[in-house]
């Protein structure tokens, strides 16, 4: 078992023709990803890495039968695809782009809600699951097969814990990056549930930064309802406040969102601390040893 | 992004919004000119910078003089919009460098009969926006929210539907606002929801606002920031943005597509990802040493980009070395390779580089900077790259 996506999961990319959605195809296809098609408005009929590209996201799902979808649509239509991925109701969609309006995730948040979606990101690197299916940009070589779920609001730093956790021989089994904006689909909260429910996965591993309260809310929701070890990173103990850190949601405002209330909470909670983003790994398995 | 006041004002007018006659004046006779086109026998001359905290602020060239000042003559005007156009205002949110002052608003008084507080951002547990409300104007709503949060009155609201009749009528009940005012309460808050939504604000403040004596609701402030993933929808918008409230190199960055913050430090980071670049910052002090900026080079950059980024962090006089550390996804360690010798060449490299690369394509990248002539400390992991790098400078 792993969460979300498996061997056996078949994904479209919305965005294909594009050189970004086209690049990263490819790299899907090398780990194993079982793509099956592609979607770009005004294309269908084209072919890209060999795969059958669709003007509309009904007709690749009733063509293909997809249940996942990964998107690299630009900003300002990426709001829209997604909404089309979830009137398709397609059960995993996956939205790469950075730099979606918020104001456009207030709506697209509630339509995936509503319509009983799994919605990841946006600005996100994806979702993994090691050895049997990748969909997104990671690069693929730094996981391992193990017992350690991993969730991340920042991109390279999931990266980073991957390849400690690899290094150390522990390994992984899905790695989901939520995604650095104020508004992502899916929630610190939503992916310990399915982690804590997966039989596979033996500790979780939590990437977190400053801003918002996200951490806090996952920390509390650890305390009650997770039997599994977890370890966490905040990063950002050094960022000046009222400054924006890169990603939309990471600014702390008003005295709110700081690395230190974050560290405590997760403290607080038992969860284990790593002091150093090089410490990932080491965090991880200190967390295993103690429970 | 954000705004003056004084254009806040502008596109509270264009959406019905209540503001206070007022002008703009770049020099002491045009605020006296404009005290005397208001026709009052008093005026408000407020200094025009980004940074909040301007009433209390004073300047670096007059210690008396504040940055907001009640006058009562066009002379008074004049000559306190003298002692503040082309002077360095220093407030709690400017630094003790100050802000230049290029302009003021001249604006005309009114008979408060309350002053209240209004914001509007969006509130992330709900994911929803909030409009938020106190009694407490005035004063700083910070501590107010940290030491007595119940004194703020909150109303979360659809961006399509903005506010509702009810809940502008259950927050007039709680901060005290009776009779007709309730109904100027009604369209003065939905016309600010429909303002934060048709502009795509990230924060829209107005403190004070004030109840008047006949009734009326005014905006006697305006703090507005906008969501910068929106200004491609924004032009109008995006014309009332001034780069010279902007750090000089963070515009640069913005303009190739990086995200730099300028910080205190003497060790230049070059990053991809905001987690990232802000854990690298913080391993940099924990083994001792103070960076210089957080940089995200972002995912799509190209070698022109990466030795922009270069060039940005090089032009910092107060760094001292550089790291670089990439853990490639979209970014290919082979790019960061070719923009370090790219970089070399043009550029210069004057202090220690110290590289870590992994992730997509890190071998072809680490052969290109072995075949390169680039003096530089390669580095194995990240705590080895911050660890070396911080040694450059013993």
């Amino acid at each position: 078992m792993s969460i979300l996506i498996n061997k056996d999961t078949k994904v479209i990319c919305q965005g294909i023709t594009g050189s970004v959605g086209e690049f990263h195809t490819k790299g899907c296809l090398e780990y194993g990803t079982k793509m099956v098609g592609g979607v770009t408005p005004g294309k269908g009929g084209q072919t890209v890495q060999g795969l059958p590209v669709f003007d509309t996201v009904d007709e690749a799902v009733e063509q293909t039968g997809a249940d996942a979808t990964m998107i690299f649509v630009p900003p300002p239509f990426a709001a829209d695809a997604m909404l089309e991925a979830i009137a398709a109701r397609i059960p995993v969609v996956i939205a790469v782009t950075e730099g979606v309006p918020v104001l456009d995730m207030v709506r697209v948040y509630r339509a995936a809600k509503e319509a009983g979606v799994v919605l990841v990101g946006p600005n996100c690197p994806g979702v993994i699951t090691a050895e049997e299916c990748k969909i997104g940009i990671m690069p693929g070589y730094i996981h391992k097969k193990g017992p350690v779920g991993i969730m991340s609001r920042s991109g390279t730093l999931t990266y980073e814990a991957v390849w400690q956790t690899s290094t150390l021989g522990l390994g992984q089994t899905t790695c989901v990056g939520l995604g650095g904006d104020p508004i992502v689909g899916t929630s610190f909260i939503d992916v310990l549930q399915m982690f804590q429910d997966d039989d596979e996965t033996e500790a979780i591993m939590m990437i977190g930064e400053i801003g918002g309260t996200a951490e806090e809310e996952a920390a509390a929701y650890v305390k009650e309802h997770i039997t599994k070890p977890v370890a966490s990173f905040i990063a950002g103990v050094t960022a000046p406040p009222g400054k924006r850190m890169g990603h939309a949601g990471a600014i702390i405002s008003g005295g709110k969102g700081t690395a230190a209330e974050k560290i405590a909470a997760l403290e607080a909670a038992g969860i284990e601390v790593a002091q150093s983003p090089a410490d990932l790994g080491a965090a991880m398995k200190r967390a295993i040893d103690k429970a | 992004m954000n705004i003056h006041e004084y254009q806040g004002k502008q596109l509270f007018s264009r959406f019905g919004v209540n503001v206070l006659e007022n002008r703009v004046a770049k020099t002491g006779e045009e605020a006296a000119k404009a005290f005397d086109e208001l026709g009052g026998s008093v005026a408000v001359v407020k200094a025009q910078i980004h940074a909040g905290g301007r009433g209390k602020g004073t300047f670096i060239e007059n210690a008396d003089q504040h940055g907001v000042q009640l006058v009562k003559s066009a002379e008074e005007a004049k000559t306190a919009a003298a002692n503040m156009i082309g002077n360095l205002l220093v407030t709690i949110q400017t630094g003790p460098e100050g802000k230049q002052v290029n302009q003021v608003i001249v604006e005309a008084g009114c008979d408060i009969d309350r002053e209240l507080y209004l914001g509007i951002v969006l509130d992330r547990e709900s994911k929803m926006p909030v409009l938020m409300c106190s009694q407490e104007g005035g004063v700083e709503i910070e501590k107010v929210a940290h030491e007595t949060p119940e004194k703020i009155f909150k109303e979360i609201f659809d961006p399509a539907q903005g506010i509702e009749s009810y809940q502008v009528r259950g927050l007039c009940k709680k901060l005290g606002i009776t009779g007709k005012s309730v109904f100027a309460a009604d369209k003065f808050f939905k016309k600010l929801c429909r303002m934060y939504v048709d502009t795509d604000c990230s924060l829209l403040e107005i403190n004070p606002l004030v109840v008047t004596k006949d009734g009326q609701l005014v905006a006697l402030d305006a703090k507005i920031n906008f969501d910068s993933n929106a200004l491609y929808r924004q032009k109008d918008v995006l014309e009332m943005r001034d780069l010279t409230e902007e750090e000089e190199s963070e515009v640069r960055a913005a303009n190739s597509g990086l995200s730099y913050v300028k910080l205190e430090g003497n060790i230049g980071c070059l990053v991809n990802g905001a987690g990232l670049a802000m854990g690298t910052m913080d391993i940099i002090k924990l083994h001792g040493g103070q960076p210089a900026n957080f940089l995200d080079v972002g995912g799509g950059a190209k070698t022109e980009q990466v030795t922009e980024a270069f060039r940005i962090i090089l032009s910092d006089k107060n760094v001292k070395a550089v790291l670089v550390n990439i853990f490639g996804g979209i970014m290919k360690c082979s790019t960061i390779a070719e923009a370090v010798v790219a970089a070399a060449k043009t550029v210069g490299f004057e202090v220690p580089l110290v590289v870590r690369l992994e992730g997509t394509e890190v071998e072809a990248g680490r052969k290109i900077l072995e075949e390169s002539d680039v003096e530089l400390i390669s580095a194995t992991d990240l705590d080895d790259a911050a660890r070396k790098v911080v040694a450059t400078l013993a």
